[in-house]
């Protein structure tokens, strides 16, 4: 069993504490405690409607928690002002799991739109900086192809090279695995491990794909019953005797996360005349 | 008892629509005013919106000038006064038709179009990812898009208004032979500048305020799914058609007298 060296959560990049959230009468997190260790690749685990997302939400400064402290590297999570939301957001890259590339914009304006926007860069270092963020993600080729002529996997580098045209201390990637073929996954897992540790980034990966999540992460949280109901190193996660963590991990269909949505009694229910 | 309950509940549903309207128009006004600075996006808009709908308005303008011309020449005749056929078609076109019908057409393709386009962009999370790149979406996508609306319907109603008066004399003058020096004359000297040309572009102008408001606010109220998409684009045409209709009556009313 392999426990972070000491030292692992110190000046930590995201720190959540006690959060209470509800989307209107649903509760979402009751309590929830997280650290995101800085310079690492944490995975955050958990069975879908578990509040994984809207982490990234909270975090991205999209929704604003019930209660409870919510820190990006040092200051709270949203700040006053709508300005030093922006500022903020310019420290951070996000993926979307749907990609969410500009449809009337090609590859390259895709890449270039976060820079021609925030920065007065010129054309030509724009262009530069645009084809070396394509490269790391093995696109520069298909810059003048359209959103729409690519394939899903092709996506979602596209969205990645965009989430880090700025250069961001942090990238966010929500279910960044959801829909690709084997190689597809294959490449953006390599791509995320590389361009974490070759760019110094903190990275964040939200996921219900456990041998995926596991393969990557520096650190795992697993969410449930709207607080962390486990969180280790990967060896930690997979070693665990906790019951849930256990059926996560191992991907059992039944177990105290239950297979059966709540329900009346089954033969009293099949017994009722059809309404 | 239910009755009264659902009505309280609609009733409440539609003063919090009506707020959230309200506070959607503020910010697209702001967005709007951040917007101008960056005139290159208000024009890219202005092809999107104004100059793809150029076509059903010139062919649109042109059958219904030609309509006037023919039911305004057989009533006119009556009275030998087929002189005035120009004034009429005119006067019609420009206090009236013109800016009404510019604006149904205008609901139609580019209202859809602009609630389509921006409720498919929230469900794609195209607006999410520009609020994660720190771009706001009313500076950058709402704010071009209403000024863009507010200058291309005046324009689009003038021009129905004009092909409107060449399709009346189209049928004046070549079927039934009414004189074209007549024709234009009437209606250089029966139509004023401020009380109808001026208050048919003030028409246009409120025309053109309403159904951009009504179009971007239920795009970017409209729920991220197909059905949402989609009754958000039939909710603007219906929506923005009555606002049209009621304010034409309001306006005309408020010009003209009778208010």
């Amino acid at each position: 069993m392999h426990s972070p060296a000491p030292g692992f959560f110190d000046n930590p990049m995201v720190e959540a504490t006690d959060i209470h959230f509800s989307f209107g009468q649903r509760p979402i997190y009751s309590g929830l405690n997280m650290v995101i260790p800085r310079g690492k690749i944490t995975v955050i685990l958990g069975p879908s409607g578990c509040g994984k997302s809207t982490f990234l939400s909270l975090v991205g400064g999209r929704l604003r928690p019930g209660s409870g402290g919510l820190l990006f590297d040092g200051a709270p999570i949203p700040p006053p002002g709508s300005n030093r939301l922006f500022e903020m957001r310019r420290k951070m890259g996000m993926l979307f799991q749907s990609s969410a590339l500009l449809t009337d914009l090609s590859v390259f304006d895709n890449v270039a739109f976060p820079l021609r926007e925030q920065t007065d860069l010129p054309e030509e270092l724009i262009r530069i900086v645009v084809l070396l963020k394509l490269e790391m993600v093995g696109l520069r080729g298909a810059r003048d192809l359209m959103p729409a002529e690519l394939s899903g996997g092709m996506q979602r580098r596209v969205a990645l090279a965009r989430a880090i045209a700025l250069d961001p201390d942090m990238v966010m990637y929500d279910e960044p695995f959801v829909g690709l073929d084997p190689i597809s996954m294959g490449v953006i897992v390599k791509l995320i491990r590389e361009l974490n540790d070759a760019l110094g980034l903190t990275s964040i990966v939200v996921t219900h794909d456990v041998s995926e999540g596991r393969d990557i992460a520096d650190y795992l949280y697993l969410l449930g019953d709207g607080k962390t109901i486990g969180h280790g190193s990967p060896e930690e996660m997979t070693d665990s005797d906790l019951p849930q963590v256990k059926q996560f991990m191992g991907g059992l269909p039944d177990g105290p996360v239950g297979f059966h949505y709540p329900a009346a009694d089954y033969w009293a229910d099949l017994s009722q005349p059809s309404p | 008892m239910k009755l009264i309950a659902s009505l309280g509940a609609w009733a409440v549903a539609f003063v919090a629509r009506l707020g959230q309207s309200f506070l959607f128009l503020l910010r697209a006004l702001l967005g709007a005013a951040r917007a101008l600075p960056r005139f290159s996006l208000v024009v890219e808009q202005l092809y999107a919106i104004g100059v793809l709908t150029l076509l059903i308005i010139v062919v649109s303008g042109l059958f219904v000038g030609m309509v006037l011309g023919l039911q305004g020449y057989y009533q006119l005749v009556n009275f030998s006064a087929e002189s005035s056929l120009g004034l009429v078609v005119a006067l019609f076109l420009v206090r009236e038709l013109g800016p009404v019908l510019a604006a149904l057409l205008f609901a139609g393709r580019a209202g859809s179009a602009l609630t389509a386009e921006i409720g498919l962009m929230k469900a794609t999370d195209q607006l999410s990812a520009m609020e994660m790149m720190a771009v706001d979406p009313m500076a950058r996508v709402i704010g071009p898009r209403f000024i863009a609306g507010l200058i291309a319907m005046p324009l689009l109603a003038a021009l129905l208004s004009a092909v409107g008066v060449l399709g009346g004399y189209l049928i004046g003058h070549g079927q039934f032979g009414v004189d074209s020096g007549v024709y234009w004359s009437s209606m250089q000297n029966g139509v004023d500048l401020v009380d109808d040309v001026l208050n048919g572009v003030i028409k246009s102008l409120v025309f053109g305020f309403v159904i951009t408001w009504v179009a971007l606010f239920e795009g970017y109220a409209a729920p991220p799914t197909s059905e949402g998409v989609s009754r958000a684009t039939t909710r603007t045409v219906v929506a923005s058609s009555l606002a049209v209709l009621g304010g034409d009556y309001i306006l005309t009313a408020l010009m003209f007298g009778g208010l």
